[in-house]
């Protein structure tokens, strides 16, 4: 077999998986957000937390809970790497420098999992599990309950409240991430991905020299840095280490993981809203853009067309033999359409138009399928919009699942859609306009721009990858990214509540004949349009400019 | 009771207290006995990997089955009686990894200038390209085959010329990567005579034009490349049977006897599918040092 067909075949068995994985883990997650019951351990977190788990929540309630929550995990988490030197398994480091601190803090806490500093030297043993890893839990967790809460809006009827977020975090980590994640870690040790708590440890080499040996609690965090869509590695190199990603197989476990939970949801909406075929709209939108974005990934990286490539006989600069082009390019398209953000490969020296397509898929704003949780509110968002734009064009109020799209909620809608893009755009001009942002462009000309823009539309969207190039470990790029993480996280978060509690509160109406059908491929086709359009007006100048000058020049 | 005490206190100081208590229940949980049941378990069934799938010879620890290593002498040349790996922006040191993050249109060098202002400027800036065509030039030479390539210049640098004005018939034509006095790989372009690169001036104002000419490369694409984690423990097939004669000759080895050992320590795609065919550099040079 050539390396193109094995590409396509790995391609279609993570699709084939992905199948599976979205009717039984979608069905379990539905089961897990609907449930009335609570096991004993449960009932005994929630007696230590000191909440009442029965007691629902209205919107502006959870939203409390919920910015409490990351409030107070973002100051645990800077405080330990303040403290690393105090505490132990520090491996001997000092204090983390505190504008990277603060940065890494809120990127974890934001589910981003962007990285201004180097793993490997940078943070002890005990920062990356009781801090980073926890994080990456908790912040899945965080992103799949704001979804559960705005598809409760839809399904209630004349409710005031939309769930408990404290239920809603403790089943999701614990009934989901946790079991998953202690199988896929074993299952990571077993393809050589190291467990231990070890400092690097010095070996003579054959030539007479020394190589330092790293170790660490490494598979434990590959497993959910994956499945909570997260992307943080332990190392600076992340999945394309071969401590994290020793073989082509854990390469395609990971890319299975990472997409999984993404792809379970919509049937989990399917199911609570109580129309699967609304469900099944959902996942196809997502599979259609997903496949054209995979395609295409992999056409451009295989071709190999730039000057590099074309010299050196193939896009291999920054990618693992192990891998391959074509796995690192499937990778790749995997961890951006998802706020992942992990790579096995280095997206800086990817194509221009194979570059382009990682940086186009998070400005869809992640939701082909997206991030755990945060994938399927943002498509539901898009949605929302569609049946807006339909029922301008035939002159009828909006309505989707029964629920009127009236003036309070196509706000709330717009301004969940104009958080990102507004970030992206104005942190990218302010990054050009003064020098310290200059001054972090590893390239120049076109290709430094696209590594600013990159690294924007990475934060803003919550996703963690890099054109890596890029120096951002100095004060003004931790300042900035993490302002654009945190407002990018929290603010649509914040808006997607409003509009679930605004939804909940609605008598359904019935559906008459003038009623968009909102099941069909028409639909579908609607929505994947309405998502690509939104995008390409806001960013095409912007990619004008960057990847697409680089790769036609 | 906890629970009495918490009914009392004002709802914003009660909320952050329950996040503060349910962070610490749920670092206890994931961060603690979570972290620490996987190593335990991993330790006792899988202590191989969990450690690192360390290699031991003789005794004493080699290095680690999934960590490449570089084969060169105190001086950075390659030992020819050692298989080569790929090349690495961290220098196969497993506490800088990463990759060269270069672009894949990064194609003009900033020449070495001795009297320029500041260390930058007086060491230069090796783009891409270049070293692409530097390292195909080496191991050319190495292993007695041409390391001729696309793109590249006789003398190992990106053919790159800089062309003025940008627009509309050309003035002046520069070969950007070869200093002077180096003679340019082409003598003239549209009429205009080329000149070699002066270091030290600025070109960037010019029209940047790659020139493929018509090399054909023999040395393969993961030789001169470096990888993404700077770790890569294996090379292409193609790479490590380009290499079989030279190490034969150096050890005093059957070339056939060589290459039996790409092939046992070769892996080829797991289920026919998964990754690439490749072969593990550290082990193959351990199992050459065993022939003796």
């Amino acid at each position: 077999m050539g390396a193109a067909a094995a590409g396509a075949v790995l391609v279609l068995s993570v699709v084939a998986v992905l199948a599976v994985v979205h009717l039984l883990l979608g069905d379990y997650l539905y089961r897990v957000y609907t449930g009335t019951r609570h096991s004993a351990a449960e009932r005994l977190v929630y007696r230590l937390v000191g909440v009442r788990p029965d007691a629902e929540q209205p919107w502006a309630v959870y939203a409390r809970a919920l910015l409490a929550f990351s409030a107070v995990s973002v100051l645990v988490v800077y405080g330990m790497q303040r403290l690393q030197d105090k505490l132990v398994l520090g491996l001997g480091r000092p204090p983390v420098p505190a504008h990277v601190a603060w940065n890494t803090a809120v990127s974890f806490v934001t589910n981003t999992n962007w990285q201004s500093y180097p793993g490997e030297t940078v943070m002890g043993h005990l920062v990356q599990m009781a801090a980073l890893a926890v994080q990456n839990f908790v912040s899945a967790a965080v992103g799949m309950a704001v979804a559960v809460a705005l598809v409760r809006g839809f399904a209630r009827r004349q409710a005031d409240t939309i769930g408990n977020f404290w239920v809603d975090l403790v089943r999701g980590t614990f009934r989901v991430l946790l079991p998953i994640a202690f199988v896929a870690a074993l299952v990571l040790v077993a393809g050589g991905v190291v467990q231990n708590l070890a400092s690097p440890h010095e070996v003579a080499t054959l030539t007479g020299g020394t190589q330092a040996i790293t170790g660490g609690p490494v598979a434990s965090q590959e497993a959910v840095k994956e499945l909570g869509t997260n992307g943080g590695g332990f190392y600076n190199a992340n999945s394309a280490h071969p401590f994290e990603n020793p073989s082509g197989w854990t390469n395609w476990l990971q890319i299975v993981l990472l997409l999984a939970i993404p792809v379970a949801l919509p049937r989990t909406f399917g199911r609570m809203v109580g129309q699967v075929r609304q469900g099944h709209a959902i996942i196809a939108v997502m599979a259609v853009i997903a496949l054209a974005s995979v395609l295409l990934t992999n056409v451009f990286e295989v071709s190999g067309g730039a000057t590099v490539p074309r010299a050196a006989g193939a896009a291999l600069e920054g990618k693992e033999i192990r891998f391959g082009v074509p796995g690192s390019a499937t990778f790749a398209t995997a961890t951006t359409l998802t706020s992942t953000g992990a790579v096995d490969s280095a997206h800086d020296s990817f194509t221009p138009l194979g570059g382009m397509m990682t940086m186009l898929n998070m400005m869809l704003g992640e939701v082909a399928p997206g991030g755990a949780g945060s994938g399927l509110y943002g498509i539901l968002v898009l949605a929302v919009i569609t049946v807006f734009v339909a029922g301008l064009m035939v002159g009828r109020t909006p309505e989707y699942l029964g629920k009127k799209i009236g003036s309070r909620e196509i706000k709330l809608a717009s301004l969940y859609f104009l958080v990102t893009p507004a970030l992206v755009l104005a942190g990218t001009a302010a990054a050009m306009g003064n020098r310290a942002g200059l001054a972090a462009m590893l390239n120049g000309g076109p290709h430094g721009l696209s590594e600013i823009l990159y690294a924007f539309t990475s934060a803003a969207n919550n996703n963690g990858s890099a054109f890596g190039g890029i120096s951002a470990g100095t004060p003004w790029w931790c300042v900035a990214l993490g302002l654009c993480m945190a407002f990018g996280r929290f603010l649509p978060i914040v808006f997607i509540l409003a509009l679930a509690g605004s939804l909940a509160r609605q008598a359904p109406v019935p559906a008459s004949a003038g009623t968009l059908p909102t099941h069909r491929p028409q639909f579908v086709g609607m929505v994947a349009g309405v998502t690509v359009v939104l995008v390409a007006l806001t960013f095409l100048p912007a990619l004008a400019l960057a990847p697409l000058a680089e790769g036609l020049s | 009771m906890a629970g009495n005490v918490m009914e009392r206190l004002p709802n914003t100081l009660r909320r952050h207290l329950a996040a503060v208590r349910a962070l610490a229940v749920l670092t206890v949980i994931l961060g603690g006995l979570y972290p620490l049941l996987v190593t335990g378990i991993a330790q006792v069934l899988l202590p191989h990997r969990a450690g690192g799938s360390i290699l031991r010879e003789d005794g004493r620890d080699v290095g680690s089955a999934l960590i490449g290593q570089s084969f060169t002498d105190r001086n950075g040349r390659p030992m020819r009686g050692y298989f080569q790996s790929r090349p690495s922006a961290g220098g196969y040191d497993p506490l800088a990894s990463g990759a060269s993050n270069l672009g894949p249109q990064d194609v003009v060098d900033r020449l070495p200038d001795p009297r320029g202002a500041g260390q930058a400027a007086r060491k230069g800036r090796v783009s891409l390209l270049t070293q692409v065509c530097a390292r195909s030039k080496a191991v050319g030479e190495l292993e007695g085959v041409s390391g001729a390539r696309p793109y590249c210049t006789a003398d190992g640098v990106g053919a790159v010329l800089k062309v003025f004005p940008v627009v509309g018939r050309p003035t002046r034509v520069v070969s950007v990567n070869q200093a002077c006095p180096a003679a340019p790989f082409v003598t003239t372009y549209q009429g205009v005579k080329v000149e070699c690169g002066r270091p030290g001036e600025d070109y960037s104002s010019g029209h940047t034009v790659p020139v493929r000419g018509n090399a054909h490369a023999v040395v393969p694409p993961d030789a001169v490349t470096a990888s993404g984690s700077g770790l890569d423990p294996h090379v292409s097939v193609a790479y490590a049977e380009l290499q079989a004669p030279r190490v034969a000759r150096e050890r005093g080895l059957d070339v056939r006897r060589v290459r039996a050992l790409i092939g046992e320590h070769t892996a080829g795609r797991a289920l026919g599918f998964l990754g690439e065919p490749r072969v593990n550099v550290l082990e193959l040079n351990l199992a050459l040092d065993r022939e003796r």
